[in-house]
């Protein structure tokens, strides 16, 4: 594996390899000293072309207790603004020796066109309505430890349904593909003005009504809804859409009783999610802040995966276990 | 001067002509296609196992010549067309300026008659700078040479304006041609919508969105009586149309292009900039259909929208990069490969869908071998198998999304107005 830009594009060994590594390197953010010295002298470059904090903030903290140089490249500051190409722009950075290149861009497809020009590895951060690897994967791993999946990661029997707005969630496209790699069953449950075309050819189920699409789930993943979709006419109010297919408790009774409820951030309490289902209210399963503690996990297991490793095994099978990393992150 | 084709196959559709003969030429014209023999000439090719056919011509190219010569120029556009057999091209007015005076036409002219390597007939905008509103001086431009008008790649969405322009066309006889497109349900898309555009994440081009500017522009053309061609028709329901209209006795003529022919949207899978033009590739439904339509015969040409960008524009962001892709060094090798050889539709179905189809479309000379005819000819080699190599290629650019194929035919030679093109 020589990048990470889409879980689609991922083998089912690997996105279990990256599970499981972040398992065991998740025991870091417990300790007191929350640094190993795995990446000591390598560089991280976070390249944003668009807002984010948590993500960006989660790779950089990956980096860094993994002892790795993170820089920031915010691009409202840099010569991108100038109209830089992408491909200049990495030419550039590799040439200031980045190691791996993390990038957020809003172009459904950046990340691709980014690894063609870096030789370095490159880690997509989210590009457009394409993918969001790490979420998908920080995902997946909530799951699992939330139903004791984490010996073998696999997630058989699972319903798993994904509510809200499937047309322009990069979330829920590495989710499809990571989840029902590892054995899950995916539904698609949102308006139909939100549904990207043809959606039903995908490994999914799909639902207009909230009631249907919950029912006997055992995870229930809320997607932010971007308010200025009534804007374009996709909704005609926040309202309806909030009384329609918002997650509360009275929805949540149809789906399993110890269903988990997650999302991805950051919420829109009152509108996608209740306050009462975000907060736990009554009993609700709710696995919003280990899908945080989660993120920096994966992150480290991607940055360590992609990165700690000659520059000639680039590409090749090398696949360590658990027990290798094990290790050198005790030391 | 008299030049001798000797020994070929000749293929004339357009007089149901397709035998072993020599092709005889005389000041430019076709004088005989004659028993093969000895004979008097300036000038003799042996042309024996090669197939003479009509001078291919393509009604939908972009020369970029005048304003982007970086792309492509008239002087590189036709050699790119000759090397294709292609001996005659309509270049579309998205230049700058855009083709909408009678200078613009008059220069194009004067500039492919010193540096060209076919014939190039202009098509000018309809509307003045293709921005849908004042119409161009259309009497003026057919007087300057233009075969045709056009809004391409900017079609006149307002359908008051675009029925005044159909009905002050068809005054003149002046053909219009349209890219179909009810741009209120395609802004922001970048390729086909369905489930490859799902999966890549990539807002889609609704098929919907080609059809319902192919009926309407199909409808104004029976309200005005003017001569509409449907440029590039990518889907099955625009097919649809063509053949309702055609039925309907509504005068309209329709080509397609040899990648929608060839390809469906899951080549754009891996955000290949190349496969990116509008109409998008659409799904092998469509794709499928317009085989059908060809062999049907229905559609009346095969045109490559031949349409070059520089390296750098097509490295982009997938949603960044121009739309459009070169086609005219391997529309014969597709079609042939493709088309021909599978049995989809014969040779002579080919030939005549790339010759005397698009010229019956515009009104335009050539697509024919009949004595006295416009000496333009290409020689074909059926047997040629060939790797498109886009740096080899006579184009300025290099926008092909069929680089590496192997392909079965290529032209070896094309001859305008009774002289060998040299490239």
């Amino acid at each position: 594996m020589h990048d990470l830009l889409s879980l689609r594009e991922t083998e089912t060994h690997d996105i279990r390899h990256l599970l499981t590594t972040a398992a065991t390197l998740k025991d870091i953010l417990s300790r007191p000293v929350k640094k190993v010295p795995t990446l000591r002298g390598r560089v991280v470059v976070t390249l944003f072309y668009e807002a984010s904090t948590r993500t960006r903030t989660s790779f950089e903290l990956a980096a860094k207790y993994m002892s790795a140089d993170a820089v920031n490249i915010a691009v409202a500051q840099s010569s991108v603004t100038k109209g830089e190409s992408l491909k200049d722009t990495l030419r550039t950075l590799q040439s200031v020796t980045a190691d791996c290149i993390v990038m957020r861009h809003p172009s459904s497809g950046a990340a691709h066109l980014a690894a063609q020009f870096a030789d370095v590895p490159v880690i997509n951060a989210g590009d457009g309505r394409h993918e969001h690897p790490t979420q998908g994967l920080l995902d997946a791993l909530t799951i699992a430890q939330a139903k004791g999946r984490t010996g073998s990661f696999r997630l058989d029997g699972l319903s798993v349904v994904i509510v809200g707005d499937l047309a322009h969630s990069r979330v829920a496209r590495s989710n499809v593909w990571c989840l029902t790699k590892l054995g899950a069953q995916v539904r698609w449950c949102g308006p139909a003005t939100l549904m990207p075309a043809d959606a039903s050819g995908l490994p999914v189920t799909v639902h207009t009504d909230l009631a249907e699409g919950l029912h006997e789930a055992d995870v229930v993943m809320v997607l932010r809804l971007q308010t200025e979709r009534q804007e374009k006419g996709l909704l005609p109010s926040v309202r309806e859409y909030a009384r329609t297919w918002g997650v509360n408790a009275a929805a949540l009774r149809v789906a399993r009783p110890d269903a988990l409820v997650m999302h991805p951030g950051p919420m829109n309490r009152g509108v996608e999610i209740s306050a009462e289902v975000a907060d736990g209210v009554g009993g609700i399963r709710v696995g919003i802040e280990d899908q945080v503690r989660n993120g920096v996990a994966v992150r480290m297991a991607c940055l360590y995966l992609l990165m700690d490793q000659p520059p000639d095994a680039h590409g090749g099978a090398s696949s360590p276990t658990s027990t290798d990393v094990a290790p050198e992150v005790r030391s | 001067m008299k030049l001798a084709l000797r020994g070929g196959r000749v293929l004339d559709p357009s007089q149901g002509l397709d035998r072993i003969a020599d092709v005889l030429i005389e000041d430019g014209l076709v004088s005989a296609v004659a028993e093969p023999g000895p004979g008097v000439a300036d000038a003799e090719h042996d042309v024996r196992g090669l197939v003479v056919a009509p001078g291919f011509i393509d009604i939908h190219v972009h020369l970029r010549e005048p304003g982007f010569e970086y792309k492509e120029d008239i002087e590189s556009g036709t050699r790119a067309a000759a090397a294709g057999g292609f001996t005659a091209v309509c270049c579309m007015p998205n230049t700058q300026p855009a083709i909408d005076t009678a200078a613009v036409v008059r220069q194009i002219i004067e500039r492919a008659e010193a540096v060209g390597c076919a014939r190039v007939y202009p098509i000018a905008s309809l509307t003045r700078a293709m921005t849908g509103g004042q119409l161009s001086e259309i009497a003026d431009l057919k007087a300057a040479g233009a075969c045709a008008v056009s809004d391409d790649a900017f079609p006149v969405q307002d359908s008051e304006t675009m029925r005044r322009g159909m009905e002050y066309c068809a005054q003149f006889g002046m053909v219009v041609m349209t890219h179909n497109e009810d741009q209120a349900l395609t802004h922001g898309g970048a390729m086909n919508e369905g489930l490859t555009a799902t999966v890549m994440g990539v807002p889609g081009i609704p098929a919907t969105s080609e059809d319902i500017g192919a009926a309407r522009n199909v409808l104004l053309s029976r309200l005005t009586g003017c001569r509409l061609h449907l440029l590039h028709i990518s889907t099955a329901g625009t097919l649809d149309v063509l053949r309702l209209a055609k039925r309907e006795g509504i005068p309209v003529t329709g080509e397609t292009a040899p990648h929608y022919l060839t390809l469906t949207d899951e080549a754009c899978l891996g955000y290949d900039t190349n496969a990116k033009m509008n109409p998008p590739l659409r799904t092998g439904r469509d794709r499928d259909a317009l085989r059908a339509g060809l062999a049907e015969g229905v559609i009346d040409a095969i045109a490559t929208d031949h349409a070059p960008h520089a390296p750098y524009e097509k490295e982009q962001e997938f949603d960044k990069a121009p739309f459009g892709i070169v086609g005219l060094e391997t529309a014969f090798g597709l079609v042939h490969t493709h088309l021909v050889l599978p049995g989809v539709i014969t040779l002579a179905d080919a030939v005549s869908l790339l010759s005397a189809g698009p010229a019956r479309a515009l009104g335009l000379p050539g697509g024919s071998l009949a004595p006295g005819s416009p000496a333009d000819l290409t020689v074909l080699d059926l047997a040629e198998t060939w790797t498109v190599v886009p740096a080899t290629m006579q184009s300025r650019s290099r926008n092909t999304p069929f680089a590496g194929q192997t392909l079965q035919g290529r032209a070896r030679m094309t001859v305008v107005g009774g002289r060998v093109v040299e490239i």
